[in-house]
């Protein structure tokens, strides 16, 4: 089942309500972990939901999932990337109360066109992005479990810096 | 020493530094204690231990009274565990440990989350001028008086 991966924190109703749309329409099986929904924020009629999953839960959904469409945040980024898993992500938009800052359009921008990683910069463009993921452009390795070999040493360093020396 | 996050991207991002914490007695400290079970098979896996798994409150800058309650319990935290490192990729609760932990006499690495790919987190340019090591990970974003660029999570 895709899973729909809107972060733990602010609701995304905008994306949350394009995925209704595009199940309504005959997409799918979906379901969405939906983050802390306000009394006004919009749920979903077409697939099921939860605001926030234990953690177990929401990492088995994530592994079983064919395809995740989330907001563009970096954990959704970084654990598709990590199972080689095709992910369509549609940034956050500050402008219009759905994060505190823009850095979901900048995360977007770097990472539009990496093997795996699908954007749809607003709800028009999310079928496409669906279609173009589950048209097989997944094909990429997954990534190294742990951070660039530069960063571990860098921060190694400065952990041992003073051991070293005294 | 103590690795920080708030659960979600950033604790994702400080559980892949894990290799540069190897051999350290190490405590972790994030937002959610459902985190405890997956971090400690992810240690486990490289024959390390947890030496301490710890919460607090989440809290973004908008939340008055959730900050008060999470620096409480942050510096009740340090008190009890006095890292002499302090290593996190943010965000409100690393700032707060950052902070707290530096007036502690730890030394402080604060790592800005890959999401800031234009420009540092509000947190990231209110905590790293006090932070000893203070890193981006875009070498776009760097500068020569820091942040540094010396590598990604990814």
């Amino acid at each position: 089942m895709i899973l729909l991966a809107c972060g733990t924190q602010e609701p995304f109703d905008r994306l949350v309500r394009a995925v209704d749309a595009w199940v309504a329409g005959g997409g799918g099986p979906v379901f969405g972990q939906l983050g802390r929904l306000g009394p006004e924020s919009y749920r979903p009629c077409h697939f099921e939901w939860a605001d926030l999953l234990p953690a177990a839960e929401f990492e088995a959904r994530f592994a079983a999932a064919p395809l995740v469409i989330a907001h563009a945040g970096m954990g959704s980024i970084i654990a598709a990337l990590a199972q080689a898993k095709p992910i369509v992500v549609m940034p956050r938009k500050a402008s219009l109360g759905e994060h505190r800052n823009e850095h979901q359009l900048a995360t977007a921008a770097k990472f539009r066109g990496r093997p795996g990683v699908f954007v749809a910069d607003d709800e028009t463009g999310l079928e496409a992005a669906i279609a173009a993921a589950r048209a097989g452009g997944g094909a990429a390795g997954a990534i190294a479990p742990h951070a660039s070999p530069e960063l571990i040493a860098a921060v190694r360093n400065f952990i041992f810096e003073r051991r070293k020396s005294s | 020493m103590l690795a920080v996050a708030s659960t979600g991207g950033h604790w994702i991002q400080l559980n892949r530094l894990m290799p540069a914490f190897d051999g350290c007695e190490t405590h972790w400290l994030t937002t959610s204690a459902d985190q405890r079970a997956g971090l400690e098979a992810r240690v486990a896996a490289r024959g390390e231990a947890v030496a301490g798994f710890h919460v607090c409150t989440d809290a973004n800058r908008n939340e008055k009274v959730r900050i008060l309650r999470m620096t409480g319990e942050i510096a009740g935290i340090l008190l009890k565990v006095r890292p002499e490192v302090i290593v996190t990729t943010g965000a409100a609760p690393g700032f707060v440990a950052l902070r707290l932990g530096r007036l502690l006499g730890a030394r402080t690495c604060w790592i800005d989350s890959i999401a800031n790919a234009a420009e540092l987190s509000l947190s990231g340019r209110l905590a790293g001028p006090h932070a000893d090591l203070f890193l981006t990970q875009w070498p776009d974003v760097a500068r020569p008086e820091g942040p540094h660029y010396r590598g990604a999570v990814l």
